[in-house]
């Protein structure tokens, strides 16, 4: 083989690796980009079953009961709110220790039957004044948190606990 | 009078490195041996004063000095005692100390074993190196001091984050640390050997320690992280695609390809200028890991405070040397001549694969990473980039590399033959094979773990065949066998040792892949049964401890009605920053973990979670063979810093 046609074959081992490279992104981003919806944005917009994405918002006060899933896993059903648009959301799983009622949260999923959203994941939060920025995105665009007028809204736990 | 004695050794420190960066690098430009020869005191002495500022600080944290800033958002009188010393790095303005601490120490380590380098490159070396301690000094003293004084001191610190109290942060971040430097001093080589104009195979003998070296300190820094996630966070996985983890995987993968081309650069003299490249990209890649961590553009356990000014300051930087380097490779690698032909097939050719596989992976990865920034950034979308997309963007450039790992080592220089070398190969192909057929049996056809299983086998007996090829044990009996193999280059070891340490990795990750896990809800002296045990719970108690109250639940877990033993996982609950944590219990054997954690409790009774990890420790053993192997490389002879210098000297006589 001459310089020539060597300097070619690796030339074109380097195009097809990055070539299979591009695509594969691609292919994979098709797929598995999971996008962050806030219950309006559910509302306005049912998104397809069967695609995995990330709900957040407030833990409804109150709404908050334990039971189990049919196959006898213990699980907890909640709903999300971002004030103005509500979801029921399904978890068999343990929560995180950080989980409370009217905090925020953000939890991984798709949307069951009867719309309910069947969270796979609830996420961990690391401490109890921390409010996850999509959750604060979605509340400033919900309007029932406007960033200028202070803190994020109820970060403290349930009123009287 | 302590954290003044720091701040003043850090102002120290800073007018030693800015010494380093200008005199040895003018001294090597116009020759003067005086200047260069400054080089090794100044990098001592800057070694030296970061050491006594760091040790201030150490000192400020363990005596709880609540008069410094630092400490009182850090650290808390309760704490016990190893928590407030390893508390000095805890935090953002700590690490940054001992990142420079571990960036002075590799330049004390350069001017002290650098002695035979030729004195005009080990010159250039310690001035990037103190240009870039330079850089980092000036980005503690400006943005993150870690000795600012309050006034009134506070009556006691605010605490430091529970996850951070735990033995992992004594050694995750000081390994992560030395590795990501280490690229640090690689990449100083390369802009070096840039200004020069030259590389030859004594730079690749030179370069390919410290690249070795800071392989595997990253190894194992990485491998401590996921352990470390895996026992503490309580979720049971082991790697989770985290853009933290992503920012550590990325100088890693570099690095690793680094270490490879290195290799052709010292013993074939071909491929310099991808091999400074690459050396380039290592640097830039830990950089930007420092940046995506430090500058809070991402939430996690890892980003200690959001401030705006470092991340500029960071990207500043990062825009500075990288940008610097880049401008300087752009002007300077044409006029390096390409030297070394080889045919595609050839271990040169392997190790252009491994090349072109490991950066195309590194690629998908930092994609990946970066997009959901750049998204939110440009468009203003929040998505997430998780598992799915890694795992199925990754995997298929990960199986030819690793089909590749086994046959590289066997492949001849220069030019060689697909065939013989499968033919030597056929029982480890054999052996693959089997255990991808066994597993596939016994897993009911689970094709992905079974498919890793015999990927993991692969290796190993491909790394076995390696050396049982060269000592020629069925060839020649055990005497000469033995004779030869004490005779082998312990490179040749080291290489089959990490070799066949990614196998046992792979082995591990495919054992991951058959986890299982339950959920249940007992009451007191319920029991359930999983994985072959009958688990009994026997009750939460109150637990204190040092600095939290602890909710501890007791679970015996039994084998045909006896009680083999029990595990205890808790909920600690810490009054100083009002948070919890998960302690999982885990018992294993080598073989498979067993994991178990207590969720909520529920009317007297409580919510277990139980894991059953076949093979998980196989995973970091896996990691840490692969140092071993690093290790034992490094402590070849030819390897070892001073000995090309002496075979030059000797073909010059």
């Amino acid at each position: 083989m001459t310089r020539k046609r060597r300097r070619l074959t690796i030339l074109l081992l380097c195009a097809l690796g990055l070539g299979t490279a591009t695509a594969l992104t691609l292919t994979a981003f098709q797929d598995n980009l999971v996008f962050f919806r806030s219950p309006s944005d559910i509302a306005a917009e049912p998104p397809p079953p069967g695609r995995a994405f990330r709900l957040g918002g407030l833990v409804e006060e109150g709404s908050v009961t334990r039971g189990a899933t049919p196959e006898g896993r213990p699980s907890v059903a909640f709903r999300v709110t971002d004030g103005r648009s509500t979801v029921g959301v399904q978890y068999a799983g343990v929560l995180p220790d950080l989980f409370r009622e009217g905090q925020g949260v953000v939890t991984l999923g798709q949307m069951g039957p009867g719309g309910v959203f069947m969270a796979r994941e609830v996420l961990a939060r690391h401490d109890e004044n921390y409010m996850p920025p999509e959750v604060a995105e979605a509340l400033r665009r919900s309007g029932h948190w406007n960033p200028a007028s202070g803190a994020a809204p109820p970060a403290g736990g349930r009123p009287g606990a | 009078m302590i954290p003044e004695l720091g701040h003043f050794a850090l102002a120290m420190a800073l007018a030693f490195c800015a010494a380093q960066m200008v005199l040895p690098m003018l001294g090597a430009s116009t020759r003067d041996a005086r200047m260069m020869a400054a080089g090794q005191p100044l990098a001592n002495a800057a070694m030296l004063s970061v050491l006594v500022a760091f040790i201030c600080l150490a000192t400020s944290y363990a005596v709880n000095d609540t008069s410094v800033a630092n400490v009182v958002q850090n650290s808390h009188s309760d704490k016990p005692m190893i928590y407030k010393i390893t508390g000095t790095w805890g935090n953002h303005e700590g690490s940054m100390v001992l990142w420079v601490l571990v960036l002075t120490l590799c330049g004390a380590a350069v001017a002290a074993f650098g002695r035979e380098l030729p004195s005009v490159l080990q010159a250039r070396v310690l001035g990037v190196l103190g240009a870039i301690a330079t850089g980092f000094l000036l980005f503690i003293l400006f943005t993150s001091n870690p000795f600012d004084r309050m006034w009134p001191p506070a009556p006691d610190g605010q605490g430091l984050n529970p996850l951070l109290q735990d033995f992992g942060l004594a050694v995750h971040p000081p390994l992560l640390y030395l590795g990501y430097v280490g690229t640090a001093v690689t990449f100083a080589f390369a802009v070096a050997a840039l200004i020069e104009g030259r590389v030859d195979a004594a730079w690749g003998a030179w370069v390919r320690p410290w690249a070795l070296a800071s392989w595997a300190f990253l190894t194992c820094g990485i491998a401590l992280g996921s352990w470390w996630a895996y026992y503490e966070l309580g979720w049971g996985g082991y790697w989770f695609w985290d853009p933290v983890e992503n920012s550590s995987l990325l100088p890693w993968l570099a690095s690793t390809a680094l270490l490879h081309s290195a290799i052709v650069v010292e013993k074939r003299g071909a491929l310099k200028i991808w091999t400074v490249l690459l050396a380039l990209l290592a640097f830039a890649l830990s950089m930007l890991g420092t940046f995506l961590v430090r500058s809070g553009v991402l939430n996690s356990v890892h980003t200690f405070a959001a401030d705006p000014a470092r991340g500029v300051f960071i990207l500043a930087m990062l825009g500075f040397y990288i940008g610097g380097a880049f401008a300087l490779f752009a002007w300077r690698a044409p006029a390096m001549v390409p030297q070394g032909v080889f045919a595609p097939i050839s271990r040169e050719g392997a190790l252009v694969l491994n090349n072109l596989l490991l950066c195309c992976i590194a690629a998908v990865v930092l994609v990946g990473t970066l997009y959901p920034l750049f998204l939110d950034l440009v468009a203003g979308r929040m998505i997430s980039v998780g598992p799915p997309f890694f795992n199925l963007a990754t995997l298929p450039l990960a199986l030819p590399l690793i089909a590749a790992m086994a046959l590289g080592p066997l492949l001849p220089w220069k030019r060689a033959a697909l065939w013989p070398v499968i033919q030597r190969l056929w029982w480890a192909a054999l052996i693959a094979l089997g255990g991808f057929g066994v597993a596939l049996a016994l897993t009911g056809a689970k094709f992905w773990p079974a498919l890793g299983f015999g990927l993991g086998l692969w290796l190993i007996a491909g790394a076995a065949t390696d050396i049982v090829d060269r000592i020629g044990l069925f060839r020649q009996g055990a005497r000469i066998a033995l004779a030869r193999a004490k005779n082998l280059p312990r490179s040749a070891w080291g290489a089959a040792i990490a070799h066949a340490g990614m196998g046992v990795t792979a082995l591990g990750i495919a054992g991951m892949g058959l986890a299982t896990e339950t959920l249940v809800a007992l009451n007191p002296g319920q029991s359930a049964r999983f994985a072959g045990y009958e688990w009994r719970f026997d009750g939460v108690r109150d637990a204190p401890g040092p600095n939290f109250t602890a909710r501890r639940a007791d679970v015996s877990v039994l084998i045909e009605g006896q009680v083999a033993f029990v595990m205890t996982p808790a909920r600690r609950t810490f009054p100083v920053g009002r948070m919890t944590t998960t302690e999982a219990a885990i018992r294993t054997n080598l073989m498979r973990d067993l994991y178990l954690v207590l969720g909520e409790e529920r009317d007297g009774g409580a919510v277990l979670r139980i894991h059953h990890n076949p093979l998980a420790p196989w995973i970091w053993l896996g990691a840490y063979i692969m140092a071993l192997g690093a290790g034992v490389s490094l402590s070849d002879r030819r390897v070892r810093v001073a000995a090309p210098n002496r075979r030059s000297a000797a073909a010059a006589a």
